[in-house]
């Protein structure tokens, strides 16, 4: 079974910072939608060929605190998150505004088990 | 000085696949680049949720062709991870050889892309004959060119017999002649340095940093490879991973030339070590009707249709007939997958890794999958400002990107 390590909001950052400290890789994120519970996001990351999986557990509406000034490698998978999710995060390096992969029509999410509709910005 | 913001892509010569590049230059010097993706997303994850968790292993395989084969074993070790099957050690082996074979066969295609891409295309056309040998040995094994569907969860749907592990043997033979022959012009001619020493620099430090995986890390100093985490049968053969120094064009078409003939190695030595015994494992578990499902039948008529006439040396056998027991094609899957796993496989291009979650119904509720270019892209965005215009292709090529693969 995976082993994960509980996170909350406040720590996102402060744990990718000290784990780009310490020399760790991040692989990548996760998005997993849990129903009415919310999303989980996990960050895996990567040293020595030794994974470390931090679970984040969010209502849905959450606005995540983004790890792409940490992490550049970030923006990708940040941006794919909020495209297919709707998950939004706060100061991503380069923001594609719901539309890494969506056209502007696009108005909902469409990895969400029960699809919501995207906020006009 | 006055900016210009160029388009590169969605359409052009070296890319194989949709990518657009917004590149602002001053003067021929790139000062940034910014990506936009999205021309070939399919939403392959999402089908996790309307399809069984087996026919997922021929969805997987779909999310690249070039490296079909470690898409489905990367997905079914996740599965008989969270379902606690134990493989046989003889369809661990066999997952290395065709995995590997799926290497050969990628790193010839990117080779002979990128000898085209600076207008070598005798070269091109030279790789791709040897590839086309690597190609015959998967349908000769497998009914298959590139989407080989062997990998089932609780093995392989197909066996080896000895004759044809000789005959591959044979094949590699002639395979890795005709690429050592290559290699003066690849590795050593004036142009192609030219092209490629000192273009597109990737530090160890930034590499790291930035996320880099497969050659792309290797290329820059990183002695690091998902082979050497012991997945399929790597654990008994032991792994030493290929690594170059420079970080730039060069190196990565270094790793991946003599990664090439590497893999040539781990297959012989696969073939020689490979135990004999069964190739697929009965999945057990809480199944609602306890029936057993098979997965495959018998296609050993496969061969039949094989066209003897393709090969291209006159030294080349011809491949023996495919004789395989019946029963040893079938695994009989009971059960359905409850819990999490992440496993990671070394692609061509690259760390792959996947993300499962089950709830107990036949359907997975999460299929995430991390593919090598999702991962090089920002490294690419690192490299690509400072760079002459001229360079962009090559050094865009240099991380053989697989748009397929990114988006899904």
């Amino acid at each position: 079974m995976l082993e994960t390590i509980p996170l909350s909001l406040d720590e996102v950052v402060a744990v990718a910072k000290e784990h780009f400290d310490g020399g760790w890789r991040l692989v990548t994120m996760t998005a997993v939608d849990v129903g009415e519970a919310g999303f989980e996001i996990f960050y895996h990351y990567d040293k020595d060929l030794v994974m470390k999986h931090y679970r984040l557990s969010i209502p849905k509406e959450t606005v995540v605190p983004s790890i792409s000034p940490v992490y550049f490698a970030a923006l990708l998978v940040e941006n794919e998150s909020r495209d297919q999710f709707g998950i939004c995060f706060s100061d991503i390096v380069l923001d594609f505004g719901g539309h890494l992969y969506l056209e502007a029509e696009v108005r909902a999410m469409p990895f969400c088990k029960v699809s919501v509709a995207q906020k006009q910005s | 000085m006055a900016r210009t913001i160029l388009p590169f892509g969605p359409q052009h010569p070296v890319l194989p696949e949709p990518l657009h590049l917004k590149l602002t230059i001053e003067d021929e010097i790139v000062v940034e680049a910014l990506p936009t993706l999205g021309y070939v997303h399919r939403g392959l994850e999402k089908l996790c949720e309307v399809r069984d968790f087996n026919q997922m292993v021929q969805i997987v395989e779909r999310v690249c062709g070039i490296c079909s084969c470690l898409h489905a074993l990367c997905y079914c070790e996740g599965i008989e991870q969270i379902m606690g099957v134990e493989v046989p050690r003889r369809a661990k082996y066999l997952r290395t050889i065709w995995g590997e074979l799926h290497r050969v066969h990628s790193h010839l295609l990117w080779l002979g892309l990128f000898a085209d891409a600076f207008g070598f295309e005798s070269l091109f056309m030279q790789f791709w004959r040897v590839r086309e040998r690597i190609m015959d040995i998967m349908e000769a094994t497998c009914g298959n060119r590139v989407v080989v569907s062997v990998n089932v969860v609780g093995g392989v749907r197909r066996d080896l017999s000895p004759e044809q592990c000789q005959w591959i043997e044979q094949q590699l033979i002639i395979s890795e002649k005709e690429i050592r022959q290559l290699q003066t012009t690849i590795l050593n001619d004036y142009t192609v340095k030219k092209r490629c020493c000192g273009k597109g620099v990737l530090t160890k430090e930034q590499a790291y940093q930035l996320g880099a995986v497969g050659p792309m890390l290797r290329g820059s100093g990183w002695a690091q490879d998902a082979r050497q985490t012991g997945y399929a049968a790597f654990g008994e053969l032991g792994f030493e991973p290929i690594v170059e120094y420079d970080g730039d064009s060069y190196a990565r078409c270094a790793v991946r030339f003599r990664e090439t003939l590497q893999s040539f190695d781990i297959v012989r030595l696969a073939i020689a070590r490979m135990p004999a015994g069964e190739t697929a494992a009965n999945v057990e578990g809480a199944n609602e009707d306890d029936t057993p499902r098979i997965i495959s039948g018998n296609r050993g008529g496969i061969m039949q249709s094989y066209n003897r006439d393709k090969h291209h040396s006159i030294t080349a056998a011809p491949p023996p007939d495919l004789d395989i027991p019946a029963g040893s094609l079938a695994a009989k899957v009971k059960g359905k997958p409850d819990g999490e796993a992440v496993t990671r496989v070394e692609q061509p291009r690259g760390e792959l890794m996947y993300y499962l979650k089950g709830v107990g119904s036949k359907n997975m509720d999460r299929v995430r999958i991390r593919t090598p270019t999702f991962a090089n892209i920002p490294p690419l965005l690192a490299i690509l400002p400072g760079c002459e215009l001229a360079d962009v292709p090559v050094i865009v090529l240099s991380i053989d990107p697989c748009i397929s693969c990114t988006e899904r």
